[in-house]
């Protein structure tokens, strides 16, 4: 998973290297600088000249001063090898995803892509930037610490001996018992939030069936049943200071005692100075172990957004390119022989079966079904959004699995069910189904798809902005915008899923009349929910439970189709054309 | 969970509100009127301990000087001699120490307690709130906002708690000791590491505002790559439809590499704040050495509050003296860092709260009914209350002279000149009259934004009217309790929102004493039961995340079945069905039909299939009723219905 992530790291490796260079440079003056003290403390005791002290206290000021300087350019190349890291961790987040087929992104939620290349990125860039500063400067403290204060306290560095395994025990044990509460805590407690969410969101409900009373008592007892997990997780963390303390205290009474015998005594040449320099030093050494321990939580708790970044980057694309691929779609003509399909290796059943179809070039066909009777699985095929796992479908008489996908893609103007307008302008939004477009061919298409009334309404007609998410238009408005969008791509075959729901009758009839008219070469290909779209069809197609159930024009699914006769009766007698 | 906070120890120009820390250190309080001041002594003591060792360390270090000059000793016998002044001292640090720990102990386990304790209380009492408070609150504010109360600034509130306050509390004692004893001893060393703070303080602060500069603009790169990746993502369907990979890269890039620079700058800053503020520290370090030995070699006097008080105002400083001095700057430097860091969090943190406050303190629905909806029956002609189920209700109106009178639970309801406005000024109803007698199906008929639903709020009194009159079975809405003018009401909204739990709690939540059967002959009724019996747990299968498991039709049945089962004389189906394909609904339609037989039921539906058999349908435009009559009527007046109905119209 590591290496996975390294990947990233490219042309940002000198920068990496810098810090961890400097890094050490740092720490190795930083831990030289209490035992210098310490001789220039034990010479005043003994009585020097000023010059004496001003000349090691210049030293001292100097070699703060580098110190200051290596840590300051760590600082910067850190920042750079962080910043860098993360842009490259992004773009390949990004890349890979823009490969993806249909397939891959059923697979994640798009809220759940989005998370991932932002807040979990962010958790890795800040686990990546610990690592490079203080994963490489908190055990390089520690060493030259405890050598240091070896070489110069001796005896009285003894006391470490007995600190750093109880620190680095008592620490690695209030870890190693925190970190599974807390982390089941979180989950409880995003669970809590959640219900919290579910309260906000149906507000109406609770209060419409005078449910406030019983949503808080719910609540106090999940909230309570929180308190409770949590607290005990705390405790557990909180004994980190104390710990600390006690390790601190023991240090200090230890070179008290130890070092006034030592000094009285004269066993040894340890002197005041020391006294201080290892008190100093025992206080780096717990701090570089803290630091250890934080790194160790920071590390753990990111470990969770780097896995889920690796998903993302693991994700192989399993819709690709054949090796000598056909660029040239001849006609709109549609073919499925046999085909079977179904989203999941694993699935039990087959969300298509047994399809055989034959559309000619320039035909129009309705598809006609119930929700869950797999309409848009069915058109999807023929782009090759999704492959067929039995069968063949093919386009213009070749498999579409022999063209070069963006040649298919390009002679398959799809318009889907869940569409999306970008935020930009509706010339620009409608540039997507071709870059150089001129503004007459955008008009022409808008005409087509009876959007060319409303854009004209606009003030700012074809440079009117879409807000995110199309907010400043209407669905019909939208669906319509999305027609010409793909019309614009001039396809040989037009799908339209369920496009023309929220438009009403009237313009409906009156784009498919222009279908005719104006693009009768291109094969069409409707599915609708309302009879009155299919009606008028060369062919429609009934579909039930992923198999075709009805087949036919519109005279001969009234005698032949149950379900068709079923919900044209029930549309025509029920609601007149309008549903 | 973002770096793109300021980092600690920055200025973030917040400023510390002091009314609302005292309001939570007030509401701390109350929640733990003892334990509070007691881990706060605690605090105090144990910093107090902490900062002496500066005394013994001086003392001790004296003893030693004293001895090692005398001479002619041998090293055991000097030690002898000495082990009687200095065990003594260690014994006292010792008891001290020990003594600290316990308390330390004690009080980290407290405050974990108390932490947890008082977010809970904080919680419970935000929701209790939240849940009073009327829709309104919720129409005007967004969700994300509200959520993030529970979220973000509970978590802000906690570091309060658990760190920022008791760490101020501490390093500030422990500044504060410090500072007494480094003036105990001498004024010259003092003014020394006085002077090395401030030039501290002063770095940090130009540092730190440079740095702002840079995180706001990466905020901003933020903003907006985020918003790229959001929308590309939820688009990444229609990005494969029409081969737009490349360009989406090639946008992508820029934005990130933006986001990039900025990122570096900002960092860049933030990581050298801490190198320097060290190494002044280290400086500061070894200016004291230097500067105390100078004043020791040079034999200047020292005065500090102990020369003073002894009046040897001649004698020079000692080496025990610089020593200690030496690592009370290191603690001095220490705890005024972590003081700057911990302002900052306290600010933070304020603003959290603040808002947790904010919501807390915001107008609840107020609710002045005295009618109560009862169990009533009918004994010799007049009806009665009474404490058993009867499936028969009444009104209870207790009147200003003292009587009481009950009127039966009918179901008629009646608006009377109407009007509404959401905000002032933009009036949404007009003048608009509703007559639904027991048992009828009235239908809105109209534009996104024409006042469907809002007729809807008004009878429910999730908004008061501004003027005209509703009644209900003849009471004026307005002295009917909102909760049982509420359970009276059964609705079911477009936007279906189910709850975590089995299908059979969901269902239950339309009544929470209704048996198993009940719930499942409340779904049987609408149509439900097909569906729900086929799911992997029937009944028993368990909906999380609004139901997302379900289709959009499903989760509409299950929200229809959730109202049928309280049984209410009146029901509103906004949209109700919307969501369910016109193959399906046609079999639901049945059992819905079954469901509005002898209820006065009030439809808003899209389909106008949906509507044909309303005993009145009412045709609104911008907030006015502009025709109404049957569905044979309104095709004969050949008007707007008529046009709605043959499609000439978009419903949008």
């Amino acid at each position: 998973m590591l290496k996975k992530l390294a990947r990233s790291i490219r042309e940002y490796k000198l920068p990496v290297l810098l810090t961890l260079f400097f890094i050490a440079a740092e720490a190795a003056i930083e831990s030289l600088i209490p035992s210098i003290t310490a001789k220039l403390v034990n010479n005043i005791k003994d009585g020097v000249s000023v010059a004496y002290i001003l000349k090691t206290g210049g030293i001292l000021v100097l070699l703060a001063i580098l110190s200051l300087s290596c840590g300051g350019i760590a600082g910067y190349t850190c920042a750079k090898a962080s910043a860098g890291f993360s842009k490259n961790l992004r773009k390949d987040m990004f890349r890979n995803i823009q490969r993806y087929s249909f397939g891959n992104i059923d697979k994640f939620s798009s809220s759940s892509l989005v998370t991932r290349m932002t807040t979990d990125v962010n958790n890795v860039q800040m686990a990546f930037m610990m690592i490079i500063r203080i994963a490489l400067r908190a055990p390089l403290m520690l060493i030259f610490s405890i050598f240091m204060a070896f070489y110069i306290g001796g005896k009285l560095a003894l006391g470490f001996v007995f600190i750093i395994p109880v620190l680095a025990g008592g620490l690695l044990l209030i870890a190693k018992f925190a970190m599974p509460a807390f982390r089941r805590v979180f989950k409880k407690y995003d669970r809590l939030n959640e219900s919290v969410e579910e309260n906000v969101r149906g507000m109406r409900v609770v209060k419409g069936f005078s449910r406030e009373d019983y949503e808080k008592q719910k609540f106090a007892a999940a909230s309570d049943d929180i308190r409770a997990d949590f607290t005990k997780a705390e405790k557990i963390v909180s004994l980190n200071g104390p710990l600390m303390q006690i390790c601190i205290y023991f240090n200090m009474v230890f070179v008290l005692t130890l070092g006034s015998y030592a000094i009285l005594g004269g066993k040894s040449s340890i002197d005041v100075g020391e006294i201080s320099a290892m008190l100093t030093y025992g206080f780096q050494v717990l701090m570089q172990l803290m630091m250890i321990s934080m790194i160790y939580v920071m590390l753990t708790m990111s470990a969770e957004s780097a896995k889920r970044i690796v998903e993302v980057l693991d994700e192989q694309p399993n819709i690709h390119n054949p090796e000598n691929p056909v660029y040239e779609v001849k006609d709109g003509s549609v073919g499925f022989s046999g085909v079977n399909f179904k989203y999941s290796e694993h699935g039990k059943k087959f969300v298509i079966s047994d399809i055989n179809l034959k559309i000619e070039s320039g035909m129009t066909v309705g598809i006609i079904g119930g929700t869950g009777s797999s309409k848009s699985t069915l058109v999807q095929l023929i782009p090759r959004l999704y492959d067929v796992n039995e069968g063949t479908v093919t386009v213009g008489g070749i498999d579409v699995r022999d063209y070069d996908l963006n040649t298919l893609r390009n002679a398959v103007g799809m318009v889907l069910q869940k569409n999306i307008i970008f935020s930009g302008t509706i010339k620009e939004n409608l540039r997507w189904g071709n870059e150089n477009a001129t503004d007459e061919e955008i008009a022409a298409a808008c005409r087509l798809a009876k959007a060319d009334e409303f854009i004209e309404t606009f003030p700012e007609k074809y440079d009117t902005v879409i807000e995110q998410g199309g907010s400043n238009v209407s669905g019909g408005q939208k669906q319509r915008l999305c027609i010409a969008r793909a019309l614009l791509k001039k396809p040989k075959i037009l799908i339209l899923d369920d496009s023309t729901s929220a438009v009403d009758t009237r313009t409906d009839a009156g784009i498919r009349e222009g279908f005719k008219n104006y693009i009768p070469e291109t094969t069409k290909i409707i599915i609708a929910q309302r009879i009155s779209s299919v009606m008028d069809a060369d062919l429609i197609l009934v579909l039930d439970d992923g198999k075709i159930t009805g087949k036919g024009t519109h005279e001969e699914l009234l005698k032949t189709s149950a379900i068709y006769k079923e919900v044209y009766e029930q549309q025509i007698s029920g609601g007149g054309l309008n549903e | 969970m973002s770096n793109q906070r300021l980092p600690k120890g920055m200025s973030s120009g917040k400023k510390i509100n002091p009314k609302s820390l005292i309001r939570v250190i007030k509401m701390l309080c109350s929640f733990y009127p003892v334990l509070v001041p007691f881990v706060g002594v605690c605090i105090v003591i144990c910093s107090v301990v902490s900062s002496i060792p500066a005394i013994f360390l001086q003392k001790t270090i004296a003893v030693i000087e004293k001895y090692a000059k005398m001479t002619g000793f041998s090293g055991s016998t000097l030690w002898t001699m000495a082990k009687k002044e200095i065990l003594p001292l260690i014994v006292i640090l010792v008891i001290l120490y020990v003594i600290s720990i316990i308390l330390m102990t004690v009080y980290s386990l407290l405050l974990a307690k108390i932490t947890q304790g008082f977010l809970s209380k904080l919680r419970i009492k935000m929701f209790d709130k939240m849940q009073n408070l009327p829709i309104k609150y919720f129409d005007t504010n967004k969700h994300g906002d509200i959520m993030s109360r529970y979220t973000n600034d509970i978590d802000t509130l906690r570091q309060l708690v658990s760190q920022a306050i008791p760490h101020i509390l501490q390093s500030g004692i422990i500044v504060l000791s410090v500072m007494i004893i480094m003036l105990w001893y001498s004024f010259w060393m003092t003014i020394v590491v006085f002077a090395g703070v401030f030039t501290m303080l002063y770095v940090s602060k130009v540092i730190g505002s440079g740095s702002a500069k840079f995180f706001i603009a990466q905020q901003k790169s933020v903003g907006k790559t985020e918003g790229y990746i959001q929308e590309m993502m939820n688009g990444q369907k229609v990005i494969k439809v029409f081969c737009h990979e490349d360009r989406a890269n090639e946008d992508f890039d820029r934005l990130n590499e933006e986001l990039c620079q900025n990122a570096f700058k900002a960092h860049a800053y933030a990581n050298c704040l801490g190198p320097i503020i060290m190494n002044i520290g280290n400086i500061l370090y070894v200016i004291c050495a230097t500067v105390g030995g100078i004043l020791l070699v040079t034999k200047v006097p020292n005065i500090g509050i102990s020369t003073l008080v002894s009046g040897s105002v001649t004698a020079a400083l000692s080496v025990s003296i610089i020593i200690s001095f030496l690592n009370m700057t290191k603690q001095f430097t220490g705890n005024l860092n972590q003081v700057s860091q911990q302002i900052n969090a306290i600010a933070m943190a304020l603003a959290g709260a603040e808002r947790v406050f904010e919501l807390m303190d915001s107008e609840p629905e107020d609710d002045n009914g005295y009618v109560t909806l009862v169990n009533a029956k009918y004994e010799n002609g007049e009806l009665i209350e009474c404490a058993e189920q009867t499936g028969r209700w009444a009104w209870k109106h207790p009147h200003g002279d003292g009587t009481l009178t009950y009127t039966p639970l009918a179901g008629d309801i009646v608006l009377k000149d109407v009007d509404f406005s959401y905000v002032e000024g933009k009036q949404v109803l007009r003048n608009v009259s509703v007559y639904a007698k027991p048992g009828q199906k009235v239908a809105f008929v109209g534009a996104t934004g024409a006042g469907k639903t809002t007729i809807t709020n008004l009878i429910n009194r999730f908004y008061d009217i501004e003027d005209g009159k509703i009644r209900y079975d003849g009471i004026n809405i307005n002295k009917i309790k909102k909760s049982d003018l509420r359970s009276s009401l059964g609705i079911v909204l477009q936007e279906t929102n189910l709850f975590t739990g089995t299908v059979m709690d969901n269902i239950r939540y339309g009544k929470l004493t209704a048996s198993d059967e009940e719930c499942i002959a409340a779904a049987k009724l609408v149509g439900a039961d097909g569906f729900i019996t086929r799911l992997p747990d029937g009944y028993n299968t368990m909906l999380t995340n609004n139901g997302t498991n379900l289709s959009q039709g499903q989760r509409q049945l299950i929200s229809i079945a959730r109202a049928a089962v309280g049984n209410p004389p009146v029901m509103i189906l906004d949209e109700a069905t919307s969501s369910i394909d016109t193959r399906t609904e046609a079999i639901v339609q049945r059992g819905m039909d079954k469901l509005m037989e002898g209820r006065t039921v009030f439809v808003i539906a899209h389909r106008l299939s949906t509507v044909k058999n309303a005993d009145v349908i009412m045709v609104l435009e911008k907030g006015k009723i502009i025709e109404r009559g049957t569905h044979a009527d309104l095709i004969k007046e050949k008007g707007t219905y008529y046009q709605l109905y043959t499609g000439a119209f978009e419903l949008e």
